[in-house]
């Protein structure tokens, strides 16, 4: 499946610089694609969680378009988008996401359970077993740690096992250790055929990328800072 | 899906105290609802059966009764006593122009001496000229009453075929009234014989504070339904300007005491019941709104994996109405539980007729309660529904 960004673009209404307007994202045009693990750095404000969100279908860009195997994303009505958003995107967000009345595996099943569907158990326990998280399962979101939590929000987003994986910051309050599994763990998907796209402010998550990227003020650069892509 | 697998189920078993508070707060205003429409329901029944018990337009009575209120004390407050007029006096009511249908009574107080077996009081009626007991007899018994057999009222500890005394003669219960919620409950009716024989044993007794009586010369009342052609007024003032020695009263005016009254606890009880709901109402949009807010994030997370628009406005639209249909079935279980078992106690109390509705009524009552208080849950949280299907998804998650 490819993701395709056209010429999108996001401006907010915020003084700046004698106007009204802010472009948090300047015109950008990106290709995700199976295989490849995409990581997106930037500075703090830079606009990268702007990019990601209007690649999940969460924004829609003020002009241009986002095209899912040539499917306009924000020319579906919601209720499509959002099925569309369930089967075949899978979103880490920002920060901790977890539900706090359900326990693990719950959240973990909530993209199926939202829909009335249920997934075979084997391949439940072989994702939890792969983020080595098995044995929470009736753990509350409270009881587990920040890495445990980190790695119950990718089980949730790999869940309906869909062909677009996009991280927002995934790791930002993880240690080493767990910064290197969460790393890992996304590059193993990505080397299955699904297209990775990570937001990260870890300066050593270069060496995981196929591609990498720079966001600055807006503006998209590839890894050499040499323009657009 | 099964409920108990519903994010709204488990979004509230995930908060059991905001939960419970939500519930009891549902539950308060279904219970107000419905206590206040049976309170309401059963005093205008009273009412009703109170006004088809008089069941006549005038009521004509020595004198003395009506100075002395005894009357309206022993029609509408089901105190005992009992007053008499001379045969004469009742004949000259009766040639009166304008008279319908008329019927005299005949009234005794039992004492709780000795040869009574309860203090109650006992009203006799002419079988053939009566118009207000007998068709009300006839719905609990279809047989003619024989001497020396009474009919007792709903809230009199005697049943059938029981014997009571009066006056050292045996009684024999032969039917029991279904309740009216007014005095009857708690009088023994009788024919015309049984009660003169009961009078005259009284006399022989010395029991009777009218000593110089003999029970075929008097009679206590006289009730009268106005002929055609003649107004209500008209014959009460006839019979007051030309009848001395007796006092024409309508009936209808008698009851306007108790009908103002009436009306005004039902105000009182209409005006409590909207300012809680208003209130309660108010609270309840509150609750729901922080609720909602407070959870912004979750509903935010929802919507990342795929929660539609619609759904996240259906979630919180179940939340409200899960909550207001648990809340509502235990307001009405309680407020049954209250005014059900203790009518009679409230009845006392109130010192009004109160008459409970038919039960179908009451389930009608309570299945509207459920349903109007579980669509006020609904109306609350509507403006909570719509807030979060309009949430603005990237905005929130990147709050942290
Ligand atoms: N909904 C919004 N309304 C107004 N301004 C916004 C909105 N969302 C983002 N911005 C602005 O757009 C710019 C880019 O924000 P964005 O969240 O994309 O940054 P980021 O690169 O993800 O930063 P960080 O690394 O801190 O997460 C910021 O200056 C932010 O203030
Ligand atoms: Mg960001």
């Amino acid at each position: 499946m490819i993701l395709q960004a056209q010429q999108i673009r996001k401006e907010f209404i915020r003084e700046s610089r004698g106007t009204n307007c802010f472009q948090a994202v300047q015109e950008t045009n990106l290709t995700l694609s199976g295989g490849t693990l995409t990581i997106l750095m930037g500075r703090s404000g830079s606009g990268k969680s702007t990019l990601l969100n209007m690649l999940a279908g969460l924004l829609e860009p003020t002009s241009g378009k986002i095209l899912l195997d040539g499917t306009d994303l924000y020319g579906l009505p919601d209720k499509e988008l959002s099925r569309l958003r369930n089967q075949k995107i899978g979103v880490i967000p920002q920060g901790q996401t977890a539900l706090h009345s359900l326990n693990v595996l719950e959240n973990i099943l909530l993209p199926c359970t939202l829909y009335g569907e249920t997934v075979e158990n084997s391949a439940v326990m072989e994702l939890l077993e792969r983020l080595e998280i098995a044995g929470l399962q009736t753990a509350m979101p409270s009881e587990l740690s920040g890495g445990e939590l980190r790695r119950m929000a990718i089980a949730r987003a790999l869940i309906r096992k869909p062909d677009i994986l996009l991280a927002d910051e995934p790791t930002s309050d993880l240690d080493d250790v767990n910064t290197a599994v969460v790393f890992n763990i996304l590059k193993q998907f990505a080397s299955e055929g699904k297209s990775v796209f990570v937001v990260t402010h870890e300066n050593d998550a270069g060496k995981y990328a196929d591609r990498l990227f720079h966001m600055d003020g807006g503006i998209l650069r590839t890894g050499d800072e040499s323009g657009n892509c | 899906m099964k409920l108990k697998k519903t994010i709204a189920f488990r979004n509230l078993a995930g908060k059991p105290v905001r939960t419970m508070a939500l519930i009891l707060l549902t539950a308060l205003l279904s219970l107000i609802l419905l206590g206040g429409t049976l309170m309401v329901s059963s005093l205008r029944k009273g009412l009703h059966s109170l006004e088809d018990r008089l069941g006549a337009d005038i009521m004509v009575v020595p004198y003395e009764a009506t100075t002395k209120s005894e009357l309206k004390n022993i029609v509408l407050q089901g105190n005992t006593g009992y007053f008499y007029m001379d045969k004469s006096r009742a004949e000259k009511v009766l040639s009166r122009d304008g008279i319908g249908q008329a019927s005299e009574q005949f009234f005794l107080a039992s004492t709780s001496s000795g040869c009574c077996s309860i203090p109650v009081q006992i009203i006799g009626f002419e079988p053939e000229t009566d118009f207000t007991i007998s068709p009300w007899i006839r719905k609990s018994y279809s047989k003619d009453l024989q001497d020396l057999d009474i009919v007792v009222g709903n809230d009199l500890n005697a049943f059938v075929g029981d014997t009571l005394t009066f006056y050292g003669l045996d009684c024999h219960v032969a039917s029991k009234l279904d309740k009216t919620g007014t005095s009857f409950d708690t009088a023994v009716f009788t024919n015309e014989n049984t009660i003169k024989m009961l009078i005259q044993s009284s006399l022989d007794k010395n029991m009777n504070d009218f000593a110089n009586i003999s029970p075929d010369g008097v009679v206590s009342c006289i009730l009268i339904n106005t002929a055609e052609g003649f107004t209500t007024e008209e014959v009460v003032n006839d019979i007051n300007i030309h009848v001395k020695k007796v006092k024409a009263i309508q009936t209808k005016e008698m009851i306007s005491g108790i009908s103002d009254s009436l009306s005004g606890v039902s105000d009182i009880i209409t005006i409590l019941m909207v300012a809680v709901w208003v209130l309660g109402l108010i609270i309840l949009l509150l609750a729901f709104t922080m609720s909602v807010n407070e959870r912004k994030k979750e509903f935010a997370v929802l919507r990342v994996i795929g929660a539609s628009r619609q759904k996240l406005a259906g979630i919180v639209m179940q939340e409200a109405l899960l909550t207001g249909f648990v809340g509502s079935l235990v307001g009405v279980v309680v407020s049954l539980l209250v005014i059900v078992p203790f009518n009679t106690l409230i009845e006392e109390q109130m010192n009004l007729p109160f008459l409970l509705p038919e039960v179908g009524n009451i389930a009608g009552y309570a299945v509207i309660t459920v349903l109007v208080s579980v669509v006020s849950c609904a109306v609350a949280v509507t403006f909570s529904a719509f807030r979060i299907s309009r949430i603005d998804t990237s905005l929130i998650l990147r709050g942290e």
